[in-house]
C-alpha cells in the first residue's frame, strides 16, 4: 500500500469548529439581512396580506414627495452628523492620543481611563445628563457661561431648529471620542522610539517629527477609524431617540436614517408601522453604507502606504 | 447593520413571548375564569383589590382575573394571542383604528345589543364604532379631559380670577408676566406632543365647534385652511411670550416639575396630570376649561375617549363576559373607577360623585360645555403623511415662532390632500 492510496479523511473538525459560529452568524445576521432585502419588494394591505410590488417602495422613497422629503432630509442630516464627527471627533481623538503618549505627561493612565469613560456609558444616561446640563431651567451651563462672560450666548440649543442637530452631534462626539483616541494611541505606542530619535538627531523639531514621521505611520489607523465612524454614524439612532424621540424635532431637524427607519417600521403614535416600507428604508441604509465602504476600499485603502516597522 | 438584525431578534422575541403567554392563559382558562387583557399595568392593584371584589359581591360565581401586558408591547402581544387563540375573554380596547382593525378581522364581538350600552352617548361610542357608526365593538370605559390647571396661591397673591373669555385669559397671562417672576404658562415644545395635545386639541374645539367641526373635517366640508382652524394656531402663536425661558428645550417632565415646584401659574393640562400633581404639589391647585373666544356663548371641551373594553369573539365564556360588561356599563363600576383613578372619567350617563376636587371640577364641565374628541384620531390619521404627526410638528413650529399660523394650516391640509379623497 502506497501513501497516495490513503485517502485523507474528510476534515470534520473544521466543520465542527466553524459550525456554531457560522450558524449563529447565518441566523442572526445573514438571514435577517437577506429577508430584509426581500421584504423591501413587497407591500401589504389592511388585512396584513403581503404582495409583490417590485421597486415601488423604492420609487416612493426616492421620488414621491410624501416619502422623499423625509428621506432626503434624514440623509442630509445624517451627512451633517457624520461630517461633524469627522471634523471633530477624529482630530480630537488624534490630539488626545498624542498628548497621552507624551512621556512627560504624568498620570496618563488616569486621563486615559477618564477620557474613555463616556464611551462605556449607556446612551440613555448620556442623553439624560446632557439634557440636564444644557437645560435652560435647571442646567448649570447657563451659570457657567455667565461666569466666563459668555452668558448672552446661552440658548436652548437642544430645542432650536438651527442648533439641535449640531448640539446632539457634539454630545455624540464627546461620548465616542475615546474610541479613535484609544486606537490611535495603540498605534502610536507601536512606533519605535528609534525613528523619533533619528529625527531628533537629524535636527527635526517636534512638529516635523509629527508631520513627517508619526502621521504617515498613523494613516492606516486613522483611515480605519474614519470608516468605523462612517458606519457607526449612518447606523446611529439611540442618542437622537433618547433625547428627541422618534419624531426627531423640531421640524425633523434631528431626523437621521435610524429614526426615519424606526418610525416607518414600528410606526409612531397613530401612524401604523409598515414592515415592508421599513425594510425598504433599511435596505437603502445598507446600500448607503455599502457604497461608502466600497469607495473607501477602492480609493483610499489601496493607496495608503504601509510601512514595515 | 445592527438595524437589520433588530428585526430578526424582534420576531424571535415575539415567538418566545407567545409561548409564555400561551402557557399563562391556558392555566388561567383551566379554572373557567374570565381573563381580562389590558395595557394598564399601573391599574392592576385597583382591579384586583377594588373592582373585581366589588363585582364578585353581586356575582360570586364568576371568577375574573386581570392580566395586563406592558403598554408598549400590548398591541403586538394581543395580536399574537388572538391569532393563536389564547387571548383572554375581555379585551381592553385602544381607541379607533387599532381596535377597528381587530373588529374587521373578526377578533372582537359586535356589542350593539349589550345590556347597558344605551347608557352611553354617541360621542363616547365613536372611538369603538365602525366608520358608518352602525356597529359598536367595545364598551366605552373612560376618557381624559383637557383644560388648564392653575396654582391657586399665585392667583390669590396677584389678585387674579379665573378667566372666562379669551381676552381675559391673555390679560391674566399679561398680568402674571408683568407683576411677578412666575412663568405664566407652563408648557414646553421639546417633546412635541404637548403642543398638539394640550395646545391644539385643548384650545381648538371652541373654534371648530366641537363635534360639528370634527365631522365636517372628516366629510371634507371644512378644510384646515378655513378660518376656524387658522385661528387656533393664531391663538397658540400668542402663547409664545408667556412660555418659560428656553421652553423649546423644556420636556414634559420639566413642565410638571416647574408647576409642582410652584414656579409657574397656569398649566395646559390633561386630566391625567391630576394624580401626579396630587402627589407632588404642596399648594392648592384648581382647574378651568379653555376660555371661549370673546362673544361666544357655547363652550366646547376635548373629552377624549381613551380606553374601552371589548369581547373576544373566540371566547368560550361569552355569557359570563357579557354579564361582566353589563356590570361595567352600570353606575357602580363608573363610581369605583373614577374615584380610584382620578383624571380618568367614565363615559356613561350616570350621575356619579367624584371625591377629588380637581377631578370633579374637570368633570363638571361636561354639564356646561359640549364635548368632542381629538379631531385627528378618527380616520384622518390613516394615511401618509400622518395627520397626528403633522399636527405635532407644525404646532411646535407655530409655538416656536418659526412658522406662521396660516402656513401651518396649509401644510397639514396639503398632507391630507395627498391621500384623503374628501379633501382632494
Amino acid at each position: 500500500m502506497t501513501h497516495s492510496d490513503i485517502r485523507k479523511p474528510f476534515p470534520w473538525h473544521i466543520l465542527v469548529f466553524l459550525g456554531p459560529g457560522l450558524l449563529i452568524y447565518l441566523t442572526v445576521s445573514v438571514y435577517p439581512l437577506l429577508d430584509t432585502l426581500r421584504l423591501g419588494f413587497f407591500s401589504e394591505d389592511e388585512s396584513g396580506a403581503t404582495f409583490f410590488v417590485g421597486m415601488q417602495n423604492y420609487a416612493n422613497l426616492l421620488f414621491s414627495e410624501v416619502w422623499s422629503e423625509p428621506f432626503w432630509n434624514a440623509l442630509k442630516n445624517n451627512l451633517m452628523f457624520f461630517v461633524i464627527h469627522m471634523l471633530l471627533q477624529n482630530p480630537i481623538g488624534l490630539l488626545l492620543a498624542l498628548l497621552l503618549s507624551s512621556p512627560r505627561l504624568r498620570l496618563s493612565g488616569t486621563y486615559r481611563t477618564l477620557l474613555f469613560m463616556p464611551t462605556m456609558l449607556s446612551v440613555v444616561i448620556v442623553g439624560f445628563v446632557w439634557q440636564l446640563l444644557l437645560s435652560p431651567l435647571w442646567g448649570i451651563s447657563e451659570d457657567f457661561m455667565y461666569n466666563i462672560g459668555l452668558g448672552d450666548y446661552f440658548d436652548a440649543w437642544l430645542g432650536k431648529e438651527g442648533t439641535a442637530l449640531v448640539t446632539l452631534s457634539l454630545i455624540s462626539v464627546w461620548q465616542f471620542v475615546g474610541i479613535p483616541m484609544m486606537l490611535i494611541y495603540a498605534a502610536l505606542l507601536n512606533i519605535p522610539e528609534d525613528l523619533n530619535d533619528a529625527g531628533v538627531v537629524d535636527g527635526a523639531n517636534s512638529w516635523q517629527i509629527f508631520w513627517n514621521i508619526k502621521l504617515p505611520l498613523l494613516l492606516p489607523t486613522i483611515s480605519m477609524v474614519s470608516i468605523l465612524t462612517f458606519v457607526a454614524n449612518f447606523n446611529a439612532f439611540e442618542l437622537i431617540y433618547a433625547v428627541k424621540g422618534a419624531l426627531a424635532g423640531p421640524n425633523f431637524s434631528t431626523d437621521i436614517m435610524g429614526t426615519l427607519f424606526y418610525r416607518t417600521f414600528f410606526g409612531f403614535q397613530l401612524q401604523q408601522g409598515s414592515p415592508t416600507m421599513g425594510a425598504a428604508v433599511a435596505t437603502l441604509m445598507f446600500l448607503i453604507i455599502l457604497i461608502g465602504v466600497a469607495i473607501y476600499l477602492f480609493f483610499v485603502q489601496r493607496r495608503i502606504q504601509r510601512f514595515q516597522l | 447593520m445592527s438595524f437589520l438584525t433588530i428585526k430578526g431578534a424582534f420576531r424571535h422575541a415575539a415567538k418566545i413571548g407567545l409561548g409564555v403567554f400561551a402557557l399563562t392563559t391556558l392555566t388561567a382558562e383551566a379554572g373557567d375564569k374570565l381573563v381580562i387583557e389590558s395595557w394598564r399595568n399601573d391599574d392592576a392593584k385597583v382591579w384586583n383589590d377594588v373592582i373585581i371584589p366589588a363585582f364578585n359581591k353581586s356575582h360570586p360565581d364568576i371568577k375574573v382575573t386581570f392580566t395586563p401586558t406592558p403598554p408598549a408591547d400590548y398591541n403586538s402581544a394581543l395580536q399574537a394571542k388572538l391569532q393563536a387563540g389564547t387571548a383572554g375573554d375581555l379585551i381592553t380596547c385602544r381607541p379607533f383604528d387599532v381596535s377597528l382593525a381587530l373588529y374587521q378581522k373578526g377578533n372582537l364581538e359586535k356589542l350593539n345589543d349589550l345590556e347597558g350600552m344605551n347608557n352611553f352617548p354617541e360621542v363616547a361610542k365613536t372611538a369603538w364604532s365602525t366608520d358608518d357608526g352602525k356597529d359598536v365593538f367595545c364598551l366605552p370605559m373612560a376618557s381624559v379631559i383637557h383644560g388648564y390647571i392653575y396654582n391657586k396661591e399665585i392667583f390669590k397673591e396677584l389678585g387674579l380670577s379665573v378667566p372666562k373669555t379669551e381676552s381675559d385669559f391673555f390679560k391674566v397671562l399679561e398680568k402674571i408676566k408683568d407683576e411677578s417672576r412666575y412663568t405664566p404658562l407652563v408648557m414646553g415644545t421639546a417633546d412635541q406632543w404637548e403642543a398638539a395635545t394640550m395646545g391644539f386639541q385643548n384650545v381648538g374645539p371652541n373654534y371648530w365647534k366641537g363635534e360639528e367641526g370634527r365631522k365636517a373635517l372628516i366629510d371634507g366640508k371644512e378644510k384646515l385652511t378655513d378660518p376656524e382652524y387658522v385661528k387656533v394656531w393664531e391663538h397658540l402663536a400668542k402663547w409664545k411670550p408667556f412660555l418659560g425661558r428656553g421652553y423649546q428645550a423644556q420636556k414634559y417632565a420639566d413642565s410638571q416639575n416647574l408647576f409642582t415646584l410652584g414656579r409657574g401659574a397656569i398649566y395646559p393640562a390633561g386630566s391625567w396630570d391630576i394624580t401626579t400633581f396630587n402627589e407632588q404639589a404642596d399648594f392648592e391647585f384648581g382647574a378651568f376649561p379653555p376660555p371661549t373666544p370673546d362673544g361666544q356663548k357655547t363652550c366646547y371641551i376635548s373629552d377624549h375617549t381613551d380606553i374601552g373594553m371589548g369581547l373576544n369573539a373566540g371566547s368560550a365564556n361569552k355569557k359570563e363576559a357579557r354579564i361582566f360588561l353589563s356590570w361595567m356599563a352600570g353606575p357602580e363600576f363608573a363610581e369605583l373607577y373614577a374615584n380610584q383613578l382620578p383624571g380618568f372619567f367614565p363615559l356613561g350617563n350616570h350621575k356619579i360623585s367624584i371625591k377629588d376636587p380637581v377631578a370633579s371640577e374637570f368633570l363638571s364641565w361636561r354639564g356646561q360645555c359640549e364635548q368632542t374628541i381629538r379631531n385627528s384620531y378618527q380616520i384622518l390619521s390613516r394615511g401618509t403623511p400622518n395627520m397626528e404627526n403633522q399636527l405635532w410638528n407644525v404646532t411646535v413650529q407655530v409655538l416656536n415662532g418659526s412658522m406662521a399660523p396660516k402656513a401651518a394650516a396649509e401644510e397639514v391640509e396639503k398632507g391630507l390632500k395627498t391621500w384623503y379623497q374628501p379633501h382632494m
